[in-house]
């Protein structure tokens, strides 16, 4: 009973990490560049929501319908002014850039928004629930998996069904290739990003609802998105969807023999899986 | 009231007297101002505390006693390593002749350690004074290899005024005395949870059962190990020292599974009124300890303003709701201006000193004197204790939270405006 319980809320919890995850996949998979503000931009993307929240008082879930476009131009123009620069054979530039720009976008979200702890609010289904068998599931745990495996399924379906998908991966696969045939991969890294930062507007939404957020909060997300994007291997987003439900289940699962193993249950299971299979459990290809 | 003309009647005096003797001329009598140093985390996890920094300091410095002072602000980023660097900073190159310190051991620490190194004085606030004194010991195991500071004094409560606090709070409601706790690993998690300082004996001196599940890490996105602990053992009162994000997770999702005790006493997470309003309307009555509100009966030294008159002074400058810290922080100031009104020498740090532990004074969060009063032998040169009493969130009519004061078996002086309430 109890256990079935910590299986239930572990994948839940999978849910929510996956979903931080899945923009750092995205953008990880295409052009290799680990971008170490991806929590910061989480956090931005929640203030965003918020503002447009205490604005006009919509449902959070349309106000983050309104941050996307937003979020889109946002990262759109990042890549195309800042990170494309820095993509090449050396991979520390990129790792440096995003340090700095997390460090200030930390510090300009301090200047706008004060350290106060905020949290968009989601009226009564903050504290819904639905019996489900023999356990009982939030409402709001259960809405942040099934927007995680939405997410999945529609980036998959854009990667693998449309004309963008098909120059992601081309020039994913061979750069210099992909733009002999046309494709220019500063534009295509461009959208990516851009298509990211959507992914990272739905990230924020759950961030902000189930609990407080911070200007600081952003880095200690980063952790667990990398974790679930290594284990699920590079480039595969239902990897990224299992990674994530990997670190849940073994953090509830850690908590129901010792809270104490919570979190380190979690990072146990990340060096398991890269003991196993160093190129994680769903790797794409040979690259 | 400390003015103008009694602090330099006061200072020349001393300084002739000195000046007599044969010793250096006092720094006031020469015109230069006194140069205190203010180190306080003004960004980063903890800048909340450090909100009300410039208001305090604008008023300091409007007073006639603040004349005299020169205040050099630095700010620690929320970082024991930065706070020791700015502190070092502040005594090398600034020259200070004071420290003040404010909020959080991972502040007041580092900058008390540093001065009580480089002889400088030093006075802070804004921690219970176990992580205070026993966190800056070389060997914090070991009772036998502490040893009291020079220069480093402190003032706030401490741990044994918390527990009394929390068990006087739920000892107004009908329970079944079962008892769940939230401690974290982290410095204040570890203290409230030691099986001899913190809660555990005392609980189970006054028959109280406790779940304590162990110590979870900071950032936890689940709690649901402990909720299903908590419901087994039934228990009705939840205590702990949880940071903000934890408490609205834990809160949320025990909420989600149908868990609600009757009473639930935090520390540290519902201390700012925006972490309260961050739970939506499932805030209501959860309690904390109170270590300063607008209804303290106590004034300022400095200004003469009451607690309700500096509280409502930064509403009014800022839009923004009171919070607790701002009266201590205010109160730092206070005891500077009185401890430099009485010495000689702001520059003779032995002076100073040995004057902080003569202080005897009225302050915004009450009488303050390092007189060792409530405290065990080691602790009661440099610390002096605060008043503490317990409080209820109700929500407000019109939206947003107040802070009600409970309970004040612990601070009679302090009124009550209210009993305590069951959680429903």
């Amino acid at each position: 009973m109890i256990w079935v319980d910590t299986l239930v809320q572990g994948i839940l919890l999978g849910g929510l990490y996956a979903l931080f995850a899945a923009g750092l996949s995205l953008v990880f998979g295409i052009m290799r560049l680990v971008n170490l503000a991806h929590g910061d931009l989480i956090v931005l993307g929640a203030y965003l929501i918020l503002v447009v929240v205490s604005a006009t008082g919509m449902n959070p879930i349309f106000a983050a319908a309104v941050a996307a476009p937003v979020m889109f131009a946002i990262g759109w123009t990042l890549q195309k002014v800042v990170l494309n620069r820095t993509l090449g054979e050396d991979i520390l530039p990129p790792l440096l850039v995003t340090f700095g720009l997390s460090i200030v976008l930390q510090n300009a979200l301090l200047e706008g928004f004060s350290a106060d702890s905020q949290r968009i609010g989601f009226g009564a289904l903050e504290t819904a629930s639905v019996p489900l068998g023999p356990v009982t599931v939030g409402v709001l745990p259960l809405m942040t998996f099934g927007t995680a495996v939405l997410t999945i399924l529609v980036l998959n379906q854009i990667f693998y069904r449309t004309a963008i998908g098909r120059a992601f991966r081309a020039t994913s696969d061979d750069a210099t290739t992909a733009s002999l045939m046309g494709i220019r991969p500063a534009r295509v890294f461009a959208t990516a990003t851009g298509l990211a930062m959507v992914v990272v507007t739905i990230a924020a939404l759950y961030l902000g609802t189930r609990a407080n957020f911070d200007p600081s909060i952003g880095p200690a997300r980063l952790i667990y998105a990398f974790e679930a994007v290594i284990i699920g291997g590079l480039g595969s987003l239902w990897g990224t969807l299992a990674g994530g439900i990997i670190i849940g289940v073994a953090q509830t699962l850690g908590a129901a023999i010792n809270p104490e193993w919570q979190i380190l249950a979690g990072h146990l299971a990340f060096l398991i899986v890269l003991l196993v299979r160093p190129r994680g459990l769903f790797p794409r290809g040979k690259d | 009231m400390l003015t103008r003309r009694s602090f330099l009647k006061t200072s020349a005096a001393t300084g002739a007297s000195l000046a007599a003797s044969g010793l250096a001329a006092p720094a006031i009598a020469q015109g230069a101002k006194i140069k205190l140093g203010y180190v306080s985390p003004q960004s980063g996890p903890l800048a909340a505390f450090a909100e009300a920094d410039q208001y305090i300091l604008d008023a300091f410095s409007g007073t006639e006693a603040g004349a005299n002072f020169e205040v050099i602000v630095k700010d620690s980023q929320s970082n024991p390593n930065r706070a020791a660097d700015v502190a070092r900073e502040l005594i090398i190159d600034d020259e200070i002749d004071m420290m003040l310190v404010a909020s959080t051991p991972e502040t007041t620490n580092p900058v008390a350690s540093t001065c009580e190194f480089e002889e400088v004085p030093v006075i802070s606030t804004v921690a219970p004074w176990q992580p205070w004194f026993i966190g800056q010991q070389g060997n914090p195991g070991d009772p036998e290899s502490w040893e009291e500071f020079y220069y480093a004094f402190h003032f706030f409560w401490g741990l044994e005024d918390v527990i009394s606090v929390f068990t006087n709070m739920w000892g107004q409601l009908e329970t079944n005395k079962s008892v769940g706790a939230l401690f974290p690993n982290d410095g204040d998690g570890n203290a409230w949870g030691d099986p001899v300082v913190g809660f555990p004996p005392v609980l189970a001196d006054q028959g109280y059962t406790l779940t304590d599940t162990g110590r979870y890490q900071n950032l936890t996105d689940d709690f649901s190990a402990q909720i299903n602990a908590f419901k087994q053992a039934q228990v009705e009162i939840v205590t702990g020292v949880v940071i903000p994000p934890d408490f609205t997770t834990f809160w949320t999702q025990a909420k989600q599974q149908g868990f609600t005790p009757k009473a639930a006493s935090i520390g540290k997470a519902i201390l700012f009124p925006q972490a309260v309003e961050a739970l939506g309307d499932t805030g209501h009555n959860l309690s904390s300890e109170v270590w300063w509100s607008p209804s303290h009966p106590f004034t300022s030294s400095l200004t003469g303003q009451t607690a309700g008159g500096v509280a409502s002074g930064f509403e009014a400058a800022t839009g923004r709701q009171w919070t607790q810290p701002i009266g201590f922080v205010h109160a730092l100031f206070e005891v500077a201006a009185n401890v430099m009104g009485r010495v000689g020498d702001a520059g003779d740090p032995d002076a100073v000193a040995e004057a902080i532990a003569a202080t005897r004074m009225d302050t915004v969060v009450g009488p303050l004197s390092w007189d060792g009063a409530g405290l065990p032998p080691f602790a009661q040169r440099n610390v002096a204790k605060t008043p503490l009493v317990g409080g209820q969130w109700r929500l407000k009519d019109g939206g947003g939270y107040d802070l009600v004061i409970v309970d004040n078996q612990t601070a009679p002086m302090v009124p009550t405006a209210g009993a305590m309430e069951e959680i429903v």
